[in-house]
């Protein structure tokens, strides 16, 4: 029997029962797009943390005090300080694959302007820090080297809190605020950067240069840590390298000593939450996979009933001359074009929810081509695995009882 | 081949196993039945007349004996090539018409030329037209065995039957389901085809009435041919068709 005559033969049976083969199809349909959404959920969180951390700057380079042994006693790395200005003129000086360094001295405050006041975190950096963080002025101008130099009470505002200290929509730029009774000339805006992967609102702070912190509030000469950026992401590696070799000089460790500050790369940070996110897309795709084995048994208890059913079908077509296989086949056919036409509109569904998911909800989502792929070609490979069995039980059918079964 | 031997059975016996016991359905049944006959095997149930009628359609194979169809011994062949034997020889009708529900009466016609991959879907088309026409059924064609009377759904299987141009049409109880009036037309359809195309029918029956209109009648009993009569004067079933009372309803 040809191929156009079987399919012809097994979509005739499916249009006589229409309503049966969708219901059977639905399992397929479920289970597909489910697979498709489900990866696109996860791959597309997935993307979205790792344009996030770009946009922080993907070449960025954080530098921290490490845990280390003082006398015996294991010190955790925030309360040990190690990082002063002389690292960061050894790393402005020395490093070539570094293009920016900037120490970090942070601490918490009230700032107040007139009546309003907002606790938020006060950042003392250097001017390169901008670049690093990829942050932007807004309006007005960002701080000088002189300032940092004199340790000038100037300072940058993030969008969250102007937004709490001159909610009248007037311009902060020129306005002096307080923090911790410190007075600080805003000298200029940044612009907004909304929020962080970690949920973090990256515009919830204040920048001044790291001497007014140190000197003016905190009073010390050590930072929480030193941020660089390396020349290009590629060379992100290498630059951590030399940074490590600059800082063990600059420390004067010797070399049985283990270090006493880490260095990190946004990359570490980018495949650690990847493969949290990895693994939330395995697990959505395992339950959405569960489904669509559910909709592989509905396919073959379906075809189990149709065969019972058309026994006398199956009779008839036996004694006009259909064989064995052309029986087996028919069913097959029938099991497949079930599975994959069920398949098709999954992945249709699967895509177009994606999308609602997306334009509702918010969530970013990709569809990934290798799931559209894979879930077909699970669901064809149910067709025939789960449809093999009825088809193989009608094509032993004996054509003479078959005949005269009621 | 207008005159030779369609069916020749040999001393055809068949033995089924139940349980313990060996029933012997067919002891040993021999005739043969010539191109262009009419033939009606009767018998009452247990005459061995089902078992006969399976054997003669190829579903199933003798215990000894042969039996050669067209020529072809039948008892040495497969079950793939007794399906392409009953696909290209045979056609049949049976009582409970067998028909796919659901579907049009062109389609169902066309069910056995699927099995046979030498032809187009146009000439199957043609073909399935042209034996609706021949059982006066062309202008039904796109209805569904549901939207037919019962001599219709049957004359629809008479098509069916006669789509792939068999040697042997093998009726089985055709009419049983049928009341009087429309038992006749499908017999003076039958006639028709034998006395006008030259057709060769096998019927099987229990009925007295519906042999006479065959021109031979096997009867059997017990496993075996206990008369074989040709029929001198055939009833002709138009003519009876026509005496019988005008039907209020029909």
């Amino acid at each position: 029997m040809s191929a156009i005559n079987l399919i012809l033969i097994a979509l005739r049976a499916l249009e006589r029962n229409k309503l049966r083969a969708f219901l059977t199809m639905l399992g397929i349909i479920i289970g597909v797009a489910a697979v498709i959404a489900m990866v696109a959920i996860g791959e597309g969180s997935k993307q979205s943390i790792q344009s996030q951390l770009g946009n922080m700057g993907s070449n960025m380079i954080t530098i921290m005090p490490a845990s280390n042994v003082t006398g015996g006693v294991r010190v955790s790395g925030s309360s040990f300080q190690s990082l002063t200005i002389a690292d960061v003129l050894a790393i402005q000086k020395n490093a070539t694959y570094v293009s920016g360094v900037s120490p970090v001295s942070s601490t918490k405050g009230q700032a107040i302007y007139g009546a309003l006041n907002w606790n938020t975190s006060l950042q003392g950096v250097a001017p390169s820090y901008l670049d690093i963080r990829k942050l932007t002025v807004n309006d007005g101008i960002s701080f000088s080297d002189a300032d940092v130099a004199t340790a000038a009470k100037v300072c940058l505002l993030g969008q969250t809190v102007i937004n709490n200290l001159f909610p009248s929509g007037e311009s902060p730029v020129g306005k002096v605020i307080r923090l911790n009774s410190i007075p600080l000339q805003v000298i200029g805006t940044l612009a907004p950067k909304g929020q962080s992967s970690f949920g973090q609102d990256q515009d919830d702070i204040i920048l001044t240069p790291y001497t007014t912190v140190q000197k003016r509030i905190l009073a010390t000469i050590y930072f929480q840590s030193i941020y660089a950026s390396a020349v290009s992401e590629g060379v992100s590696d290498k630059a951590t390298d030399e940074i490590t070799e600059i800082l063990r000089t600059t420390h004067r460790l010797r070399p049985s000593d283990e270090n006493n500050f880490q260095v990190r790369t946004m990359e570490e940070l980018i495949k650690t939450l990847s493969s949290t996110s990895s693994l939330l897309t395995i697990l959505l795709t395992a339950i959405a996979g569960i489904s669509l084995v559910i909709g592989g048994i509905g396919i073959m208890n379906i075809m189990y009933v149709s065969v019972t059913e058309r026994t006398r079908e199956i009779g008839l077509r036996m004694s006009i001359g259909a064989r064995g296989i052309d029986i087996l086949l028919q069913f097959l056919v029938e099991a497949v074009i079930i599975s994959v036409t069920g398949g098709l509109i999954g992945v249709v569904l699967g895509i177009t929810s994606a999308k609602v998911i997306t334009l509702t909800l918010g969530w970013p989502t990709m569809v990934s081509e290798s799931s559209i792929i894979l879930s077909f070609v699970v669901c064809a490979f149910t067709g025939v695995f789960f449809g093999y069995y009825p088809a193989q039980a009608a094509s032993r059918l004996d054509p003479i009882e078959a005949l005269r079964y009621e | 081949m207008s005159n030779g031997k369609i069916l020749e059975l040999q001393q055809i016996k068949r033995e089924f196993v139940m349980g313990t016991e060996i029933v012997r359905a067919l002891k040993g049944v021999s005739f043969d039945v010539s191109a262009g006959e009419f033939v009606t095997i009767m018998g009452s149930s247990g005459s061995g007349k089902t078992t006969l009628l399976n054997i003669l359609g190829c579903l199933d194979k003798p215990t000894s004996g042969n039996y050669l169809l067209d020529g072809i011994n039948v008892s040495s062949l497969s079950r793939n090539d007794l399906a392409r034997l009953r696909n290209h020889k045979i056609g049949f009708v049976f009582q409970a018409y067998n028909l796919l529900p659901r579907t049009s009466a062109l389609e169902n016609v066309e069910l056995p030329l699927f099995y046979n991959p030498e032809l187009s879907t146009r000439e199957r088309r043609d073909r399935a037209l042209g034996a609706l026409e021949a059982v006066k059924l062309a202008d039904r064609e796109g209805h569904t065995p549901s939207q037919l009377s019962g001599g219709q759904q049957q004359r629809v299987a008479i098509a069916r039957a006669l789509v792939n141009q068999p040697v042997m049409i093998l009726a089985d109880e055709a009419t049983g389901n049928l009341d009087t009036r429309t038992s006749y037309e499908i017999m003076a359809l039958m006639q028709e085809l034998n006395q006008q195309e030259g057709k060769t029918i096998v019927f099987v029956t229990h009925e007295p009435d519906i042999a006479a209109f065959s021109s031979r009648t096997v009867m059997l009993r017990d496993g075996k041919v206990v008369k074989d009569s040709r029929n001198e004067n055939v009833r002709s079933a138009k003519e009876a068709l026509a005496a019988l009372p005008p039907a209020e309803d029909y």
